[in-house]
């Protein structure tokens, strides 16, 4: 019979899973708290949202990437070279922004096509290939802006990352449109998780308890609408935050429900059984590179209609916090753990604590400290409950 | 007579118990001093084992049993207290780093200098003292990965050498090895017998075993059965006789389901197979094999390890090993080409490996995904896995192959090895293959797994499925076979119906050594 688990089980029964979520509220509240409120305030959800969106959009193909078992340290060179070329279609020969849009997402597909090549077909470490590739694709960048910076882009382009959806449905004094999509949203993922549980007792899976599923679910929603609430008094709904709403949604069907997606976990979680269940790990491994590279060019448009411009410097220790991101989001060291939602999370987490500290006040250095312990904290937890559930090594 | 016995080595009522399982009960060996003591027995008798209680691998506290060493008691907490006393073991798998130099290797861990500086000449001229000494001709500077197999091993005992050995252990040290290799490394260990170093080895040559032992003990099912004295038995071929007899001498219980099977149409046929070492280019793993199954019949490939079983099945598997392989595969009378994995499962054929946990199973995921891993087109459209319907298949193989866990989405790697090997078939089974290779399926599964296995097996055949079953447990091979093929070395030196076979007859072949 399928039984009903309580709260705590719930909790422990997958810690790693759970303990993102838990510790992402304790953060929020903790900042909250120091901040005085301003952390929480329209203006600076708003600006939250704008100011890491390009992390959170680089993370989901990171997240991908580590699952499978590699690594890339070159997307932060990507997104300056996907920027720049951007640019240099736009700005210099003063074409359409949507065919600038098109360059940049070619660029980024020819620099996974590149590193895809030597990690799947080649088989040179990725963590080499994009060593190298982080250095080739920052040369590229200063060879393509010839070493000045390119701004601005056309108003078009700067909507991208700068635009809002605001008084589509009027309001007074708030944006109706932007609660209407939560609302919506909210009534998506109660419909979803109400689907899952009905799926899962048929198939005598076990479930939280009816209340407990109630709560969870009201509570999501709660924090959805109110978040909306914050974003609808500032400025309204950012066209950015759609597109990163779109990206998680596609990549955690892609990852958890598609053909692609589960061969990606079989291969990082033993790539020798993988091969020998037919899995062409060679074709999966090219195209997530490509996958990555695209990615980055949409973090790279992103970045630069958020700069307004293209500058050679651009997206430096991106790829760390991408990485760090996918780790803190629970993705596994070893390779077949992780999730997209997870990496979004772990986003997050780093987004409210730079975010928080900034407000604080408390300078770049000690920022960076912090940061770093919070990162191996994350993965010492992580080898922790790995070792506590006992799981086989 | 017994006063005059000089016995190097006494090792005493030995029992050795895994989780679930006893691998050694009440073993005594004794062992001469500077003698050639042989030890064989079956794959998993308890040898390796054995030597591992001895050489401190297993330390003293995980055993029950005492062993004396050179007339005192020892007690060993690792490898290196048994080193200290003069023990070296030389594993099949060689211990060299390839990419340092002989003289490197000698001394690894036993570094010839002072104060925590190398001395290179000390080291050098050290180490062509011991070369000298086991007639190795190479300057020791030589990097050991550019030397053959059988130099390597000399290279291992020259270093065994140099740590004052007085019993060495060696470990099928000429499996890997061709006649001449093998010849001069017999040769070196009846001079080191002159030298008075002691020998235990371990072999399943069998010839090569009575030529050259003064002792020989037989382990089976983890107990010594016999230690005889050649020079009592000055035939050869009786002596190997009773050698095989001790070896296999096990009664056949009703541990085999009966089957009562229609054998119908020829389903694989493998003509003249070849596959070369993936990286020895001079090697041939598997030498002209040939065999085929029919639909509903159970075929054995029997061998000892190392014949080339596995080596075998996964090049005929997608070229999953090998080099240069060369030969037909046909299924159902027509020739099929197989570039990989993907094109073996959509022909029809099915591996499931020897080694589930590094080759068959995702040990961090659950039954579910681990079920449908080789099988996922087949449960999705357009690229979109239908996850209600893996649910479903999962929940259906649960049912009929009986794997005990609480549900499918149970993470594999907390699952006993019979119940996770119950998966690997059940991930097979979903591909529909019409020939199922099944290698050593019964490896690390408890008596009752065992039976059910056999049971599933039985059951395939029913349903006219070609299957071939690769096992060195012989009681298996004939239990569970219709038909039996005999692998020594790469090659197939006999075929028999299992009705006629005896275990010494196939042992036999098994031990075939051909030139």
């Amino acid at each position: 019979m399928a039984g009903t688990s309580n709260i705590l089980e719930l909790l422990t029964r997958n810690l790693r899973q759970s303990g993102i979520y838990i510790a992402f509220v304790f953060i929020v509240l903790l900042f909250t708290a120091l901040t005085g409120g301003t952390l929480l305030s329209p203006g600076n959800l708003t600006n939250l949202v704008l100011q890491y969106s390009y992390i959170l959009i680089l993370a989901i193909g990171m997240v991908m990437i580590i699952v499978a078992g590699h690594i890339d340290l070159s997307v932060g060179s990507v997104v300056a070279l996907t920027g720049a070329v951007a640019a240099v279609v736009t700005i210099s020969n003063g074409l359409p922004w949507w065919l600038g849009v098109v360059a940049a997402l070619a660029t980024g597909a020819l620099v996974g096509v590149w590193q895809g090549f030597w990690v799947a077909v080649v088989g040179i470490p990725a963590f080499i290939v994009s060593l190298a590739g982080m250095l080739i694709f920052r040369g590229l960048t200063y060879l393509t802006l010839d070493n000045v910076s390119l701004s601005p882009f056309p108003s078009e382009y700067q909507f991208i990352a700068g635009g809002f959806f605001n008084g589509l449905l009027g309001g007074p004094g708030y944006d109706v449109f932007t609660l209407v999509l939560a609302a919506a949203a909210a009534l998506a993922f109660a419909y979803k998780e109400w689907r899952a549980r009905s799926r899962k007792i048929q198939y005598r899976q076990p479930v939280e308890a009816l209340w407990l599923f109630v709560l969870k679910v009201l509570a999501v929603g709660a924090v959805l609408m109110a978040f909306a609430w914050q974003l609808a008094n500032s400025r309204g709904m950012p066209f950015v935050l759609l597109i990163l709403a779109a990206l998680v949604l596609i990549y955690a069907f892609v990852t958890q429900q598609t053909v692609f997606g589960r061969h990606i976990y079989a291969m990082g979680g033993n790539l020798q059984a993988a091969k020998l269940s037919g899995v062409k790990t060679k074709r999966v491994n090219f195209l997530l590179f490509v996958n990555m590279g695209v990615l980055a060019a949409v973090a790279g448009i992103v970045y630069s209609s958020r700069m307004n411009g293209a500058q050679p410097g651009a997206g430096e220790m991106f790829e760390l916090d991408a990485i760090a991101a996918a780790f803190i989001g629970g993705a596994a060291v070893t390779g077949g753990v992780g999730r997209v939602q997870g990496a979004i999370v772990g986003g997050l987490i780093m987004a409210v604590m730079s975010n928080g500290m900034q407000i604080m006040g408390i300078d770049q250095s000690t920022q960076s400290v912090v940061r770093g312990v919070v990162l191996v904290l994350a993965v010492a937890f992580d080898v922790w409950s790995k070792k506590r559930a006992g799981t086989a090594s | 007579m017994t006063t005059a016995e000089d016995h190097i080595l006494r090792m005493r009522s030995i029992t050795k118990t895994f989780p679930g399982v006893k691998a050694l009960s009440d073993v005594t060996l004794q062992v001469r001093r500077g003698e050639i003591h042989g030890i064989c027995g079956e794959n998993g008798a308890g040898k390796s084992t054995l030597m591992k209680v001895l050489s401190g691998v297993y330390p003293d506290s995980s055993f029950d049993g005492d062993i004396t060493f050179d007339g005192e008691q020892v007690r060993f907490g690792s490898i290196s207290d048994s080193e200290d006393r003069g023990i070296v073991i030389i594993h099949q798998e060689l211990a060299l780093v390839p990419h340092l130099s002989i003289a490197e290797n000698i001394f690894l861990g036993n570094e010839q200098g002072a104060g925590g500086l190398v001395d290179w000449h000390r080291t050098n001229a050290a180490a062509a003292e011991l070369l000298a000494e086991v007639g190795l001709d190479e300057n020791p500077v030589t990097p050991v990965g550019r030397l053959g197999v059988g130099k390597q091993q000399l290279v291992e005992i020259a270093k065994a050498l140099s740590k004052n050995v007085k019993l060495l252990i060696l470990d099928e040290p000429t499996a890997a090895l061709n006649d001449d290799d093998s010849e001069h490394l017999l040769g070196l260990i009846r001079n080191l017998r002159e030298t008075g170093v002691t020998c235990i080895i371990i072999s399943h040559k069998l010839g090569e075993i009575a030529s050259i032992s003064d002792a020989v003990t037989v382990i089976r099912d983890g107990t010594t059965i016999e230690t005889m004295r050649t020079d009592e038995e000055p035939d050869q071929q009786a002596l190997t006789a009773r050698i095989i007899h001790g070896m296999v001498g096990r009664e056949m219980g009703s541990m085999y389901p009966d089957r009562d099977v229609e054998i119908g149409e020829e389903v694989f046929r493998l003509i003249d197979w070849h596959v070369g070492h993936p990286e020895q280019r001079d090697r041939t793993v598997v030498d002209g094999a040939s065999l085929h199954v029919r639909a509903g019949e159970v075929v054995g490939i029997a061998g000892l390890m190392g014949a080339g079983r596995t080596e075998l099945a996964m090049s005929v598997f997608g070229r999953s090993y090998g080099r240069d392989i060369s030969g037909t595969v046909e299924m159902h009378g027509k020739p099929v080409t197989i570039r990989g994995v993907s094109d073996a499962i959509d022909h029809g054929i099915a591996y499931v490996s020897e080694d589930r946990k590094t080759y068959g199973l995702n040990l961090i995921d659950d039954i579910r995904r681990n079920i449908s891993a080789a099988s996922l087109t087949k449960l999705a459209t357009a690229g979109w896995v239908n996850a209600n319907e893996e649910i479903a298949v999962a929940q259906e193989y649960r049912g009929s192959l009986n794997i005990k866990a609480p549900s499918v989405l149970s993470t594999v790697g907390q699952l006993s090895g019979g119940n996770q090997q119950k998966v690997v078939l059940s991930k097979w089974l979903y591909t529909e293959p019409e020939l199922l290779i099944l290698d050593e399926p019964t490896r690390g599964v408890d008596v009752g797994a065992k039976q059910e296995i056999y049971t599933i097996i039985n059951r395939l055949a029913a349903d006219g499925k070609a299957i071939l079953v690769i096992s060195s447990e012989l009681p298996e091979v004939l239990g569970v076979c219709d038909r039996v093929y005999a692998l020594s070395s790469g090659r197939i030196t006999g075929e028999m119906a299992a009705a006629d076979a005896t275990q010494e007859g196939l042992m036999e072949l098994m031990t075939k050594e051909t030139d």
